[in-house]
């Protein structure tokens, strides 16, 4: 997690500071978080080229994350390392979709689906930032999640309009996890200021260029059925019991380790 | 190197580009990171300080630290104290700055060269089209569309039977 933008950027004023490392922490957390429950794949997955394609997502996940966090770290945020590996539950930011246990493939791949999606077309906005930064990030990024999004609505598409066995496993999954996704397109404290101000993509209309994506793809083409989603959502401090062993596992090297530098 | 003390040595940027030709990309070794499009910028200061600008390829690449010491040591070889190595990410890599050479080079080692990007959608659900690198046949069926490294995938030629590795367009 070295790699940092070259160019310092617009200035921010302090509330907009505030608002940004918070977003960006967000950002980050979902990824991390993702990354870890698709890295419990690895040596599980169905077939070889899954085990060694999520490995690939998580490992792409995961250099999001750190170009996140090494953006943080230039407004005043701590080192990635410390951030990822010596936060608590309390103080994770994490969407509980992306925490929710690993459950079948079909759970696994829609997840993917719903949150790749979600990201690319954010990421496809953020190229737009007036915050330079970012807008380099997000260009870098989303030119990897596009490989993200072919892979997983491929997948949906297979077990959606496999067997009766892997539609019914894909429904499932899909009605679970639909009210979840939803959490994705909350703002942070102070985010209307930093859209406001061209540095943040309009979250209300990112979340409607997704839900058409979605459902062109879901029900459209898969034949899958959307559930309807909640009106309302607890706030991304609110975790499901899951979230606590995941970091537990995740973190117990580098907790173990504190003074460890070569891995 | 036999004497340590600040560089006196003042050389041609082209000198230190021609260093850097031979800096094997870690996880492709036919290729270097200059055919790979990674180094995007050197400079000379006037005090003899070389600075180095270079972009990843992709934001998790694991090889990152090993190509950036390489970068430094290869600097260092030819005399230099002062060196500094920066990271960009802009412009974006992108795998048309592949040069024809190391293209031909990719195939010939086993790997399909990736296929021009292209000024379309960058969110899009279909893949590029791609040739067996052994045969040229385009009867070539991806396998897996992520592989051992981040940037390539994997493909079996229905046309002479093997299978092989090929670059994402990104």
């Amino acid at each position: 997690m070295t790699t940092t933008p070259s160019i310092s950027g617009t200035e921010l004023t302090h509330p907009q500071t505030q608002a940004l490392l918070l977003k960006l922490t967000v950002l980050a957390d979902d990824e991390i978080i993702l990354a870890h429950r698709n890295g419990e794949w690895t040596g599980h997955a169905p077939i070889l080229e899954e085990d060694i394609a999520l490995a690939n997502i998580a490992q792409d996940e995961l250099g999001h994350a750190g170009l996140y966090l090494s953006l943080a770290q230039t407004l005043g945020g701590s080192d990635p390392d410390r951030v990822a590996f010596w936060r608590g539950p309390d103080d994770y930011r994490n969407t509980r979709l992306v925490e929710l246990p690993k459950g079948d493939w079909a759970f696994t791949m829609v997840r993917q689906f719903l949150y790749d999606t979600a990201e690319a077309l954010w990421l496809e906005a953020a190229t737009r930032s007036t915050y330079a930064p970012l807008a380099e990030i997000a260009a870098k990024a989303v030119r990897e999640e596009k490989f993200h999004v072919q892979h997983t609505a491929l997948w949906v598409e297979r077990l959606a309009l496999g067997t009766p066995e892997s539609e019914r496993r894909t429904q499932a999954a899909l009605t679970e996890l639909w009210p979840y996704a939803a959490q994705l397109f909350q703002p942070v404290e102070g985010e209307a200021e930093l859209t406001a101000a061209g540095i943040l993509p309009d979250l209300n209309a990112v979340h409607a260029r997704w839900t058409d994506l979605v459902t062109r793809h879901l029900v459209d083409k898969c034949g899958l059925t959307l559930p309807d989603a909640p009106t309302t959502q607890p706030g991304r401090d609110t975790h499901t019991e899951h979230l606590a062993p995941l970091l537990e596992e995740m973190q117990s090297v580098a907790r173990q380790h504190p003074d460890a530098e070569v891995w | 190197m036999e004497d340590s003390t600040p560089s006196t040595v003042n050389l041609q940027p082209s000198t230190i580009w021609a260093a850097l030709a031979s800096v094997p990309d870690p996880e492709i070794p036919v290729v270097s990171i200059t055919d790979m499009g990674m180094v995007r910028d050197v400079t000379v200061g006037d005090a003899g300080r070389v600075t180095v600008t270079f972009t990843p390829t992709f934001s998790g690449c694991p090889a990152l630290h090993v190509i950036r010491e390489s970068i430094e040591q290869a600097v260092r070889d030819l005399g230099v104290t002062d060196v500094e190595v920066r990271s960009t990410l802009t412009p974006p890599w992108t795998t048309d700055w592949i040069g024809d050479d190391a293209r031909e080079r990719l195939r010939q080692y086993g790997i399909a060269p990736p296929a021009p990007t292209g000024e379309g959608q960058l969110i899009q659900l279909d893949a590029e089209p791609t040739r067996c690198p052994r045969c040229g046949s385009l009867n070539v069926r991806m396998t897996a569309s992520f592989g051992p490294t981040l940037c390539k995938r994997m493909y079996v030629c229905d046309t002479c039977r093997e299978p092989f590795e090929g670059f994402k367009s990104v």
